[in-house]
């Protein structure tokens, strides 16, 4: 769910970095957030154990320009990927407005890559949405490591749908920006289209939904 | 989809800050803001400058997420009150009309009583303009962010 404050004049949108445990979603914040000009992000805030894995989010505040006068904004959130938080992750996933799947290439991670991929799909639906509804790119991450899956093993079984695809080494940036600039732009398409068509439709927003 | 509390226009701003500056001396207060529960500031008042209100209305949400699902656990409505007790800080949290958050923080100036007795009256006015705004359209009121924005504006933000 966007949030547009008229009287401020800024646009906020909401996205979620899903994936499995150790697959480098933090990795994608902190990069972001070391490698932007400090006025133009806030806060990388962690909420993580001893062990640094993620233990219920990462939230970091981006900001990306002005558009007809109105400050945009995105607001990244890392889900914890160890599989017994899914009642966290689920909490997340409240008011999303794009999704990130980070899958780790290696071979010994294609198993959890796909149970994450299900778990998203099922966490989605508590708030009635489907993955193919929401804006939706894909990273696949640690193309480093030699025990990496080709692309075209990965894709085969992680994104069937083609939708944007990304090849990452998150802890050297490769592809991390790239990532942010895709899901970014789906998301302001798709605000602007469900903006319009809702604004034409006029009267009554219970309806319309 | 965008619902209808995810617009703000600018009469219901004002309203909403009215609301909690008002709050804000009648309690005694330091700070007092309103979050939507996915974690959006939707306006603040008091001594702001020296807080990061943008993570705080994050954790705010995250908190209020976490103690609803753990009310969901044990079958118990959400749980509408929270107190935190510093040493000089405190925070009440208040869940409004199960939709915002307003978030009062204090020191010694005030106390608990006075904060949760003010709290009251506000909420009770919240509720009234966030219902008002839950029934009100989006609609594409002069000011309309996406009017005229195109694709290649959308782009540009984008170009690095
Ligand atoms: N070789 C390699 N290591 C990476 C890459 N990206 C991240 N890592 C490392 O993988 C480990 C886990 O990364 P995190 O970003 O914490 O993983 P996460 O997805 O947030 O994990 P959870 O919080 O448990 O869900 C860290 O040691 C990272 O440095 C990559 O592209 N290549
Ligand atoms: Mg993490």
């Amino acid at each position: 769910m966007p949030f547009i404050n008229l009287m401020a004049r800024e646009i906020n949108c909401k996205i979620v970095y899903y994936g499995p445990g150790l697959c480098g979603k933090t990795t994608n914040l902190e990069f972001i957030h070391g490698h932007t000009k400090a006025e133009s992000r806030g806060k990388l805030v962690k909420l993580a154990t001893d062990s640094e894995r993620t233990l219920y989010f990462d939230f970091l505040p981006f900001e990306l320009g002005d558009v007809n006068g109105f400050k945009t904004r995105l607001h990244l959130y890392t889900v914890p990927g160890q599989v017994y938080y899914d009642a966290s992750r689920k909490l997340i996933l409240k008011g999303i407005d794009g999704c990130v799947f980070v899958a780790d290439s290696q071979l010994a991670r294609a198993d959890s890559n796909e149970e994450a991929l299900e778990n998203l799909k099922l966490n989605l639906l508590e708030y009635d949405l489907k993955l193919a509804d929401i804006p939706y790119v894909i990273q696949y991450n640690k193309r480093d490591l030699p025990s990496a899956l080709s692309v075209e093993e990965l894709r085969g079984v992680l994104n069937p749908y083609l939708v944007p695809e990304f090849e990452a080494v998150a802890h050297e940036g490769t592809g991390v920006f790239e990532t942010l600039r895709a899901i970014g732009r789906l998301v302001f398409r798709d605000l602007k289209k469900s903006y319009g068509a809702q604004a034409a439709l006029g009267a009554n927003p219970q309806r319309a939904r | 989809m965008i619902s209808p509390q995810s617009v703000m226009y600018e009469d219901e701003f004002h309203r909403i800050q009215g609301a909690i500056e008002t709050l804000l001396g009648a309690a005694n207060a330091r700070v007092v803001f309103v979050v939507d529960k996915n974690g959006q500031l939707m306006a603040a008042a008091g001594d702001v400058d020296q807080l990061d209100t943008t993570s705080l209305a994050s954790l705010t949400a995250g908190n209020i997420a976490a103690t609803g699902g753990i009310a969901k656990l044990l079958r118990e409505n959400e749980f509408a009150t929270q107190f935190h007790e510093g040493k000089n800080a405190h925070i009440h949290i208040q869940l409004v009309s199960q939709r915002v958050i307003l978030v009062v923080i204090f020191d010694a100036k005030s106390s608990l009583g006075l904060v949760r007795l003010r709290v009251r009256k506000t909420t009770e006015e919240l509720t009234a303009i966030f219902e008002a705004m839950n029934k009100r359209p989006v609609d594409a009121r002069a000011g309309s962010p996406f009017a005229e924005i195109t694709d290649d504006d959308i782009d540009n933000l984008f170009n690095d």
